[in-house]
C-alpha cells in the first residue's frame, strides 16, 4: 500500500465526513435547542431532495433548486412545529418523538404517491462535472463543492449562534426557557425559527446529496441512522460534537473500506457502541444533561 | 350494508345502533362465507420486496404476474377454476420472507408460491416451502438454489442463474490477459456473480487484479474508489443489484473511472438505467433475461409487450418484470397440463414443460429444475443514438438457450 493511496483514502474519508456532518446538522440543532428528537429527519432530507429536483426541473437550473428548496422546506418545517409539535411541549419527550416518527412515514408515502417509487435522475450541474487531479488521485469537482458548502454553512452557523443577539437568546433558551420568558423573550417564536432552520439545513443536505445518489423515496432511511450515529458520538445537542464526530465517522468508514471493505457500514455503529460504553454522553456532550 | 353506510356517521338512536351492529357483525363474518363459497379458486402466493432498494424491480414483477393471471382468467381460468394472485411484501428481509411464506401456506392455503426478489431472500423462502412440500418458483438470480444443499424437488428456478449470466457477459467483454477488478455486494448475489465471472474469466485467460466486497444497500461508494483506481484494471465488474447498481455506477462515473476502464455488470437493469439517465450508463455492458427491444426478432416478446402495454396504459415491460410473467405463466401452463393443483402432478408437468411466452423457447432441466433459456448481452446506448425514450440498450448478442452454459447436474451434486 503506497502513500498516495492512504492519503487519497484519508481525503475521501474527510469528504464523506463533511457529507455526514451536513446530514446530521439539522437533527443536532433541533435536539440541542428544543430537546425534540426529530424522527422525520430522514424524510425531510428526502423531501428536500425532491423539492430541489422539482424546482430545478421547473427553472432548468440546479442553483435555484439549491436555493429555493431548503427555504421552502424550512417553512414547511415551521408549519410542522407550529401546528403539530407545539401542542406537545411540556409533555413527555416521547410524544414529539412518536409524532415525528409517524410524520416521516406520511412524508415517504406522500412522495411515493406524487413521484412514484422509482428513482429519478438528478444530473450533476454542468459547471461542477468532471474530476480534478489532487496530485494523489482524481476527485470529483462536485464533491469538493459540497465540502466547501458545508464549511461555509458551519462558519455561518458559528457566527449566527455565537456572535449575534439571536444566537445568545437561542443558547440561553436552550438552557432555561423559564428565565427567558420571565425576561420578556417570546421563546415560542425562537423555537419556531430554530426548528425551521434545522429542517431547512436538512433539506439542503438532501439537495446537495441528490446529484451523488439517485433520488428515491427511501433515500432518507439510512440518512436518519447515520445522523443519529454522528449525533450520539458527538454528544446529543453539541454542534461542535457533530462536526468532529461526522469527520471521525467519515475517516473511520474510509479507512475500514481500505482494509476490510465489507465492514465499512458496520464500523460506524461499532464506533457508536464504543463511545457509548466509554463516554455515554458522547464526545462533547455534558454529562447529566436531561433531554 | 347500505343501512350501515348511512347510519354510521350520524348520531344514532338505540335501534339504529343495534341495526348497525348487526350489519357490522355480518360484514365481519363475510370473509368466511366468501372463503367457504370459493374454495375452488386457485391461489398463488407472490411475496416480493415491495419496499426497500429493490422496490422498483419488485413492482414490475407484480404487474407482469398480474397480467399472466388476468390472461388465464379471461380464458376461463385453469381447468375452469379462477386464479388469484396474493401479493405480499417481504421487505427484503429473510425473517419477513419466511413469515410471509408461512402465512401464505398456513393461513391463505395457497396452491403454489412464486416470487422473492433477492438471491438471499429466495433461499429463506425456499427453506419454508421445501419443509412443507409446497411448490415454489423462484424468479430471481441464484446459483445455490439448484445445488444439492438447497435443492428441493418442489422448487423450480425460472430466472437466469449467475453461472449462465456471467458466462455470456464475460464471453463478450473479457479478453485474454485483460485485467479485471471486482466491486461486489457482500451477500449471495455478489458472491455468486463474482464466482461466475472468475470461472468464466479463468477460461478466457483474464487476470483478476482485486476484489472488493461492499455492504448491501450502501449509499456511498467514494471510499472504495481509491483502491479500485490503484488496481488500474482494464475492466471493472460491478456486481450488485437495484439502487446499489445505480449509486455505484453513478459514483464510479463521477470519479472518472469510466474514462480509464470499461464498466461491466452481470445484469444491466432497466429501472436503474431509467433512474440515473443515459450519460452515466453510456457504454456500460451487462447481461439480461429480457429487453423489450427483442420484439423485433422474437414473436412471443411482441405479443407479451403488446398485452402489457394494453393493460398498463402503454407502459413497457422491464427485464425483471418479465420474470413475473414467465414465472407465473410457466406455473399456470403446468397446472393446466396437470389438470389441477396436486403438487406432485404439477412438478411432473413442469419437468416436462416446453414454453415460449415472452422470450423464445424455454424449458426446465429435469435434474436441477433450472429454466434453460437465452441470455442477452446489452450495451447502454449513447443519448444521441436513442430512437425513443425507452430505447436504452443495444443487443450485442443473444446467447441461445443451451444446457452447455450451465454447470452439469453431477457438478451440482445432483443425480442426473
Amino acid at each position: 500500500m503506497d502513500f498516495s493511496l492512504i492519503a487519497m483514502q484519508l481525503f475521501s474519508g474527510i469528504a464523506l465526513g463533511a457529507i455526514l456532518v451536513m446530514a446530521a446538522l439539522g437533527l443536532s440543532i433541533i435536539f440541542g435547542m428544543l430537546g425534540v428528537v426529530n424522527f422525520s429527519h430522514g424524510a425531510m432530507f428526502m423531501v428536500g431532495a425532491y423539492a430541489g429536483l422539482w424546482v430545478a426541473s421547473l427553472t432548468g437550473s440546479f442553483w435555484w433548486g439549491l436555493f429555493v428548496a431548503p427555504i421552502a422546506i424550512g417553512m414547511f418545517g415551521m408549519a410542522v412545529e407550529f401546528l403539530l409539535i407545539r401542542p406537545l411541549y411540556g409533555r413527555s419527550v416521547d410524544d414529539p418523538l412518536l409524532l415525528t416518527f409517524g410524520l416521516g412515514y406520511v412524508l415517504v408515502e406522500a412522495v411515493r404517491i406524487v413521484f412514484g417509487s422509482d428513482g429519478i435522475p438528478f444530473p450533476t450541474p454542468s459547471q461542477l462535472r468532471g474530476v480534478v487531479n489532487l496530485g494523489i488521485g482524481y476527485f470529483p469537482i462536485y464533491r469538493l463543492f459540497v465540502v466547501g458548502v458545508v464549511g461555509a454553512i458551519l462558519l455561518a452557523l458559528w457566527l449566527l449562534l455565537g456572535k449575534t443577539k439571536f444566537g445568545l437568546i437561542v443558547r440561553a433558551g436552550a438552557r432555561d426557557p423559564q428565565i427567558m420568558r420571565v425576561l420578556g423573550v417570546d421563546i415560542g417564536k425562537v423555537w419556531l425559527l430554530v426548528f425551521g432552520l434545522g429542517v431547512g439545513l436538512t433539506a439542503l443536505g438532501g439537495v446537495l446529496a441528490a446529484p451523488m445518489r439517485t433520488v428515491n423515496p427511501e433515500m432518507g432511511s439510512l440518512v436518519l441512522a447515520e445522523a443519529f450515529v454522528v449525533t450520539v458520538i458527538g454528544g446529543m445537542g453539541s454542534l461542535v460534537g457533530s462536526v468532529v464526530a461526522g469527520l471521525l465517522v467519515g475517516i473511520a468508514v474510509s479507512m475500514t473500506a481500505l482494509i476490510a471493505p465489507e465492514m465499512a457500514q458496520i464500523v460506524m455503529f461499532a464506533l457508536m457502541a464504543l463511545v457509548l460504553l466509554i463516554r455515554p454522553q458522547g464526545l462533547f456532550g455534558k454529562s447529566g444533561v436531561q433531554a | 350494508m347500505t343501512d350501515m353506510k348511512h347510519t354510521a356517521f350520524f348520531p344514532l338512536s338505540r335501534r339504529a345502533a343495534l341495526k348497525g351492529l348487526g350489519a357490522g357483525a355480518s360484514l365481519l363474518a363475510m370473509p368466511w362465507i366468501v372463503r367457504a363459497q370459493t374454495s375452488d379458486v386457485i391461489k398463488i402466493g407472490f411475496p416480493m420486496p415491495l419496499t426497500g432498494p429493490f422496490a422498483a424491480e419488485a413492482k414490475d414483477q407484480v404487474k407482469s404476474a398480474q397480467l399472466a393471471v388476468q390472461q388465464i382468467n379471461d380464458k376461463g381460468g385453469v381447468v375452469g377454476r379462477k386464479v388469484e394472485l396474493l401479493v405480499r411484501d417481504d421487505k427484503l428481509n429473510a425473517g419477513e420472507a419466511a413469515t410471509r411464506a408461512l402465512e401464505l401456506i398456513e393461513n391463505d392455503k395457497v396452491n403454489a408460491i412464486v416470487g422473492a426478489l433477492s438471491s438471499a431472500i429466495q433461499l429463506a423462502t425456499n427453506e419454508v416451502t421445501r419443509a412443507r412440500g409446497m411448490l415454489y418458483i423462484s424468479i430471481s438470480q441464484s446459483d445455490s438454489i439448484n445445488e444439492v444443499k438447497d435443492f428441493s424437488k418442489y422448487t423450480f428456478h425460472e430466472a437466469l442463474n449467475p453461472t449462465m449470466t456471467t458466462a455470456a457477459v464475460a464471453k463478450h467483454t473479457f479478453k485474454m490477459g485483460a485485467r479485471v477488478a471486482y466491486l461486489c455486494a457482500d451477500y449471495a448475489y455478489g458472491h455468486e456473480m463474482l464466482r461466475g465471472f472468475k470461472r468464466a474469466g479463468d477460461a478466457i485467460g483474464a487476470v483478476t487484479v482485486g476484489e472488493i466486497l461492499h455492504p448491501i444497500g450502501a449509499p456511498d461508494y467514494s471510499t472504495f474508489i481509491p483502491r479500485i483506481s490503484a488496481m488500474s484494471p482494464d475492466i471493472l465488474c460491478i456486481c450488485n443489484f437495484g439502487r446499489d447498481q445505480a449509486n455505484s455506477i453513478k459514483q464510479a462515473v463521477d470519479f472518472g473511472l469510466k474514462d480509464r476502464m470499461k464498466i461491466v455488470v452481470p445484469v444491466i437493469l432497466h429501472n436503474q438505467r431509467l433512474a440515473v439517465g443515459p450519460d452515466v450508463f453510456e457504454g456500460v455492458i451487462g447481461g439480461s433475461n429480457y429487453y423489450w427491444g427483442m420484439e423485433d426478432t422474437v414473436p412471443s416478446a411482441k405479443v407479451f409487450n403488446d398485452a402489457f402495454r394494453a393493460t398498463h396504459g402503454g407502459a413497457t415491460p422491464t427485464d425483471y418484470g418479465a420474470y413475473g410473467y414467465t414465472g407465473v405463466m410457466s406455473l399456470l401452463l403446468a397446472m393446466q397440463a396437470a389438470g389441477g393443483t396436486v403438487t406432485d402432478k404439477m412438478v411432473a408437468s413442469l419437468e416436462g414443460l416446453k414454453y415460449d411466452v415472452a422470450k423464445g423457447p424455454q424449458y426446465y432441466r429435469k435434474c436441477d429444475h433450472q429454466s434453460v433459456q437465452s441470455v442477452l448481452v446489452l450495451e447502454s446506448k449513447k443519448k444521441a443514438e436513442m430512437k425513443s425514450d425507452l430505447d436504452f440498450f443495444k443487443i450485442l448478442a443473444t446467447e441461445p438457450a443451451s444446457e452447455s452454459v450451465l454447470r452439469s447436474c453431477a457438478e451440482l451434486g445432483l443425480p442426473t
